[in-house]
């Protein structure tokens, strides 16, 4: 924690420095903690569902094949890609989701700041909030196995000069396209969350639009940024993943899933393997921008909000 | 809701904002990737007639002095079973005919000939049924060269269930995988004289063939280069060894009489009206074609071109798939590419007259005579034939592969 150079509207006293150093401590590993408590039930419950699976018949299989042992997946991690390579799975899962992680980064980027824009729009010209909102709600209803082929054609035929659209920028583009609505939507309900009080306020010292965007709407706005960013960051990640299955991109975790789940038939648990690297992806991705609104919302009130 | 805009320029105005935001989205590209690919190194030409008939090449291409951009649209993830094609690539056979093509991968929502006919790419690899399929419902697309002269598709059963035949489908649980990949199962039960709603019971099967082995299904649909090989790198618990053909008996829907031609090139109907594109057209096909003969004698070779290209896939396995589309391709009596109007007339026939359990057919008209030419495949083997390269394969012998636990 920086400086409070905020308004601080704690309900309880305002406990001393140390003190709250040591209580986020202690606070952030019990959550580490049950966490890690969180994932060793899911892992006892995938055994026990095998070990019940063994004793009466289940409505699905749970053989070797279809549900393979936790400590198979684990194994697979340090199997060499294809036989004779240096490269073990695990190294081919952590760049993949690295190259995902940077392609959702960029997704989520675009996405962000053209939702912030249209929300900045659609706040200051109703025309527009009554114009373009239907439309922003109804690019999410396109369902994203019909875009991705037809993101990828149309970027197949995308050359200026000597730049060249790559597939990637395709993946982006569909990572930036699921991004942008909980943003544009959230950022709107945060530019009109000021009260009537508040704008008059402004009205009164003769503001204008850019300052009382400035001055006003952004900080009132934060509370449903960084939850809108969230939702956005999630769906950059997912647009990733879906997008490079979809198109067979290559490079990242989606490809790589489609490659695994090709395996299947003799090395069921190898797909899981990249599944897994999906998950860390999405873990890092939540991670990031816990880490951001711990930035942003540094002077703002610890309060529950949206 | 609100009510959308009232007044005209506010929608104008809307229309508009929404049409730039799509525009400048379109246009920030950067620097674009192509596919790697090794130069061509003519030293590495050895083996094969394909040796001589490169020198011979290169220098009827003195006078190219820019390639020609060409894309290849494919149906799935590079394996062997587009060989030729990067073979073709990386041997420099493209490069010969003044071309540079770059070879688009599919992925799970990919539909080649779409792309195709959208303009995303110049030539598209598709199963003959479903470009037909597409070319009724308006693609602009002309087979021009028929790769694969035969079905890669298997019913395979364990041995114990004494499935040798479409006739031994009655009363068992038959595995298929729909999407439009289930026409010849169905063609084959009707030929048989069952009736697939009744005397069979179906099973949409997933793309892998746990279901065969966990004993789900009796009969699972797989591919000769593919999914057949998989049962065969997996471990059989009752042996602790590797499955063996043995276990297995494979209905071949190319001796049932239904099979339906499938990996083919395919052009754009409305630019082979453009004698440029017809040029390229020529040339590309060519060169393919001779990637095929190639990879037919260098079948390990073309194994380790498709791993350097980036497949996953294990060696045995991409040895075993390589080895198996050879058997699709070669032999080729008329030649390699060249369509035999029988085996097309009989496509066109299951295409037309099978209909899945939704009642619904491949298509619902004959195709006009101007769906395929072979006026492209013919004048590249009298090319390739003059180069002194066999291409019809009457001597090919399919290699012996020994499959690995995973296919590695």
């Amino acid at each position: 924690m920086t400086e409070d150079s905020g308004v601080q509207v704690a309900s309880e006293p305002r406990p001393g420095r140390q003190g709250t150093v040591g209580r986020r401590f202690r606070r952030g590993l019990t959550g580490v903690l049950w966490a890690l408590a969180g994932m060793l039930l899911t892992v006892l419950m995938w055994e026990l569902v095998k070990l019940v699976g063994t004793i009466v018949s289940l409505p699905f299989t749970t053989s070797d094949q279809a549900m393979p042992h936790v400590w198979t997946m684990v194994q697979g991690f340090g199997q060499p890609e294809v036989r004779g390579s240096d490269t073990t799975v695990l190294q081919a899962v952590v760049s993949a989701a690295a190259y995902s992680l940077l392609v959702a980064l960029g997704g989520f980027v675009i996405g962000v700041g053209v939702g912030l824009l249209l929300a900045i729009v659609m706040q200051r010209f109703a025309f527009m909030e009554r114009g373009l909102l239907p439309f922003v709600i109804a690019s999410q209803t396109v369902p994203l196995i019909a875009l991705a082929p037809l993101i990828t054609g149309i970027g197949n035929r995308i050359s200026i000069g000597p730049i060249q659209w790559n597939t990637t920028y395709s993946v982006m583009f569909i990572a930036a396209y699921l991004a942008f609505f909980p943003m544009s939507v959230g950022a709107l309900r945060g530019l009109q969350a000021p009260t009537a009080t508040s704008l008059e306020l402004m009205r009164s010292y003769a503001a204008n639009p850019r300052q009382v965007l400035w001055k006003l709407r952004f900080p009132a706005s934060l509370p449903y940024l960084v939850p809108a960013m969230k939702v956005s960051a999630a769906a950059a990640v997912v647009g990733t993943v879906v997008a490079e299955i979809s198109t067979g991109v290559r490079g990242g975790i989606g490809r790589l899933i489609i490659e695994y789940a090709r395996e299947t038939t003799s090395q069921p648990a190898k797909v899981y393997v990249a599944v897994f690297g999906a998950i860390a992806l999405g873990l890092v991705a939540a991670g990031l921008v816990t880490a951001l609104d711990v930035y942003l919302t540094r002077n703002l009130p610890k309060e529950s909000t949206a | 809701m609100r009510g959308i805009a009232r007044s005209p320029w506010v929608r104008l105005a809307t229309l508009a904002t929404v049409g730039a935001m799509a525009l400048s989205a379109c246009t920030s590209s950067d620097s674009g990737t192509a596919e790697s690919s090794a130069a061509p190194e003519p030293s590495l030409f050895a083996s094969s007639a394909a040796a001589s008939a490169m020198a011979e090449e290169s220098a009827m291409a003195t006078e190219c002095t820019e390639l020609t951009p060409v894309t290849l649209q494919l149906q799935w993830v590079v394996q062997a079973q587009f060989g030729g094609y990067y073979a073709a690539k990386d041997k420099g056979f493209y490069e010969n005919q003044c071309l540079d093509v770059t070879i688009l991968e599919g992925g799970v929502d990919i539909v080649p000939q779409t792309v195709l006919a959208q303009g995303g790419a110049d030539f598209a690899i598709s199963w003959v049924p479903k470009a037909l399929a597409s070319r009724e419902q308006g693609a602009g697309i002309v087979n021009v060269a028929q790769v694969f002269q035969r079905s890669g598709t298997l019913q395979v059963s364990f041995a114990d269930k004494g499935i040798t035949s479409a006739a031994d489908f009655k009363g068992k649980k038959i595995g298929n995988w729909g999407f439009g990949n289930e026409y010849e199962v169905f063609a084959a039960i009707s030929k048989a004289g069952l009736d697939p709603s009744a005397d069979v019971e179906l099973f949409q099967q997933q793309f892998d063939m746990q279901a065969l082995l966990n004993g789900e299904i009796d009969a699972a649909e797989a591919m000769t280069y593919n999914e057949y090989a998989q049962v065969l790198e997996a471990i059989n618990p009752d042996t602790g060894a590797l499955y063996q053909p043995e276990d297995f008996n494979v209905v071949n829907y190319n001796d049932e009489g239904v099979a339906m031609y499938q990996d083919a090139i395919w052009a754009s109907e409305e630019r082979l009206a453009d004698p440029a594109y017809q040029d390229i057209t020529q040339r590309f096909v060519q060169a393919s074609l001779m990637g095929w003969v190639y990879c037919r004698d260098n079948a390990q070779e073309c194994a380790d071109i498709i791993t350097a290209n980036g497949s996953k896939l294990g060696a045995s396995h991409q040895l075993w798939m390589m080895n198996e589309v050879n058997k699709l391709v070669w032999p080729s009596p008329a030649g390699v590419g060249v369509i035999d109007q029988a085996l097309w007339d009989q496509t066109v026939n299951v295409a037309l007259n099978t209909k899945n359990l939704e009642g619904a057919t491949i298509i619902t008209a004959a195709p006009p005579a101007e769906a395929f030419t072979n006026q492209y495949a013919e004048a590249a083997n009298a090319a390739l034939q003059a180069e002194g390269l066999n291409t019809t394969g009457d001597d090919f012998a399919p290699i012996e592969v020994t499959l690995n636990e995973g296919g590695n």
